[in-house]
């Protein structure tokens, strides 16, 4: 099946650090891949190079094998959803302004509400949550209402940056499954950034791990643990080596 | 070190300076070429000129006081007190009405757009806001900057009146003049140009103030450490900027 994400030589320094050294990655549709690597190993500075929040220096993305270019980029971006590290609700706004926020302008202010209820009854979160700011939510919860926010619009591809960071093992497994259900049901291309390998083995049909800037392996999730790539080994088992 | 080192470095730091003012510019000129949202304007337009109407009113009301206290004290050596409405009223409108208006509204709404912007920035709100299909600059500095334009003239002008209010107190209540006397040495001396002209300055103030909120909000460093520095250069900017621009204007106006 052709790719509908295609990163080619991708390649994003800042200063004299090689964050991002060449990585070739492809996604197809409805494919759920997880990207894995270390601390620091550009996992994030991929995805942000995908959406053009940074600008790499070298190679491309192609989004159903055109150049994710400015223009193809806006409409790459109405049938996208993200799920942010720390959930990056606008405390500005009330829960459902946040999940219905780009809902609003097409369908008016009632029916972006009932659709944003809808879709915090979906992650787990009662009617009684959309009417507060998200300075009152737990950690948990405002990551079910990132993502909530995420599959609103109900878009074709969605990325997860790190779902289960900062959450209690319990909350993890139930975004991790949420994450798993609604990919699954909505048939999205999904790529999730993560160091969780419960998350991964949850989560993925596929991983590629990052090291040097590079993927130094992928494949099946299936197939990771008897994997021999020294990295990806050592990853997953969390031995240190001086 | 070679000879020739101090004019490369200050060739370097004008060049960088030269550069950061350009690209302040295309920011602010991209930022107002925008409509701005709505909802967002009418929310900026009441939190920075609404909610800062009693620190500019208290500024005013003290400092048209004061004016007159010292402009009667002054204008008793040269026999000149009973002029002391009239200086109030074309102090206040030319000069510090707008001038202390900008530097207050700085103080409190550049941090304020600096700290919120800055926050925004370092929690990804403003990635989410790609993401989301809205560009940042629309949705955060446009309504900020066009609110700001037209908020502090308006703090100005009601800042002026409240200045000309506490020159009136302090004439009636211990300089001796009567209210009558009083407000009619104001307003016979004051013409139209010297209410415009500090109405403009406030306008260009109210950009500068929210210019230098979001550039500098827009632009922090991570962590709370970046957004503090975020806020206090945008601070420092801003009143620097407002002295600047009203010297400029001033030269402009009435030299």
């Amino acid at each position: 099946m052709s790719a509908v994400l295609d990163i080619r030589g991708l390649r994003k320094a800042f200063g004299p650090q090689q964050v991002l050294d060449g990585v070739d990655l492809a996604v197809a549709p409805g494919e759920s891949l997880v990207v894995i690597g270390q601390s620091g190993t550009g996992k994030s500075v991929l995805l942000k190079c995908i959406l053009g929040l940074e600008t790499p220096e070298g190679g491309q993305v192609l989004w159903q094998g055109q150049p994710l270019d400015r223009k193809a980029r806006a409409a790459f971006l109405d049938g996208f959803g993200m799920l942010f590290q720390g959930a990056a609700l606008f405390d500005s706004l009330t829960v459902w302004q946040n999940v219905a926020f780009r809902l609003r302008k097409k369908l008016g202010d009632t029916a972006a509400r009932r659709i944003a209820i809808e879709k915090l009854a979906r992650v787990g979160l009662g009617p009684e949550v959309a009417d507060l700011h998200p300075a009152a939510l737990s950690g948990g919860m405002a990551k079910r209402a990132g993502l909530a926010r995420a599959i609103a619009a109900d878009p074709k591809v969605i990325f997860f940056d790190e779902p289960t960071t900062g959450l209690d093992p319990i909350r993890a497994a139930r975004i991790n499954a949420l994450i798993r259900d609604i990919v699954t049901e909505t048939g999205a291309t999904a790529i999730t950034i993560t160091h969780d390998m419960t998350t991964v083995r949850h989560v993925g049909d596929r991983v590629a791990m990052l090291s040097g800037g590079r993927v130094v392996w992928q494949g099946a999730v299936p197939d990771m643990d008897a994997a021999t790539e020294p990295h990806l080994h050592d990853f997953i088992r969390g031995i240190w080596r001086p | 070190m070679s000879l020739t080192a101090p004019v490369a470095l200050t060739g370097r730091a004008a060049l960088g300076l030269l550069r950061l003012i350009g690209r302040v510019a295309l920011f602010g000129g991209r930022s107002l070429a925008m409509v701005p949202d709505l909802r967002e304007f009418l929310r900026q337009l009441v939190q920075i000129g609404w909610l800062s109407l009693p620190v500019v009113g208290l500024t005013a009301l003290f400092t048209g006081a004061a004016l007159a206290l010292q402009m009667y004290s002054g204008g008793q050596r040269f026999s000149a007190a009973e002029v002391v409405p009239a200086v109030v009223a074309i102090g206040m409108a030319r000069e510090l009405g707008p001038v202390l208006g900008g530097l207050m509204v700085a103080a409190r709404v550049a941090s304020s757009i600096a700290a919120e912007i800055g926050t925004m920035r370092v929690t990804e709100q403003i990635d989410a806001l790609v993401t989301l299909s809205a560009d940042p600059l629309r949705h955060l500095v446009t309504p900020r900057l066009w609110a700001a334009i037209l908020a502090v003239p308006m703090l100005v002008g009601v800042g002026d009146v409240i200045g000309i209010m506490g020159g009136w107190i302090v004439g009636t209540q211990s300089l001796g003049f009567t209210s009558a006397a009083y407000l009619s040495g104001s307003w016979s001396f004051l013409e139209s140009w010297d209410v415009i002209s500090g109405l403009l300055k406030g306008a260009v103030f109210g950009l500068i103030v929210a210019l230098s909120g979001c550039w500098f909000g827009m632009n922090a460093g991570r962590g709370a450490a970046g957004v503090g520095r975020a806020t206090k250069y945008a601070v420092v900017a801003a009143a620097v900027g407002i002295f600047a621009a009203n010297f400029a204007m001033t030269g402009l106006f009435f030299g």
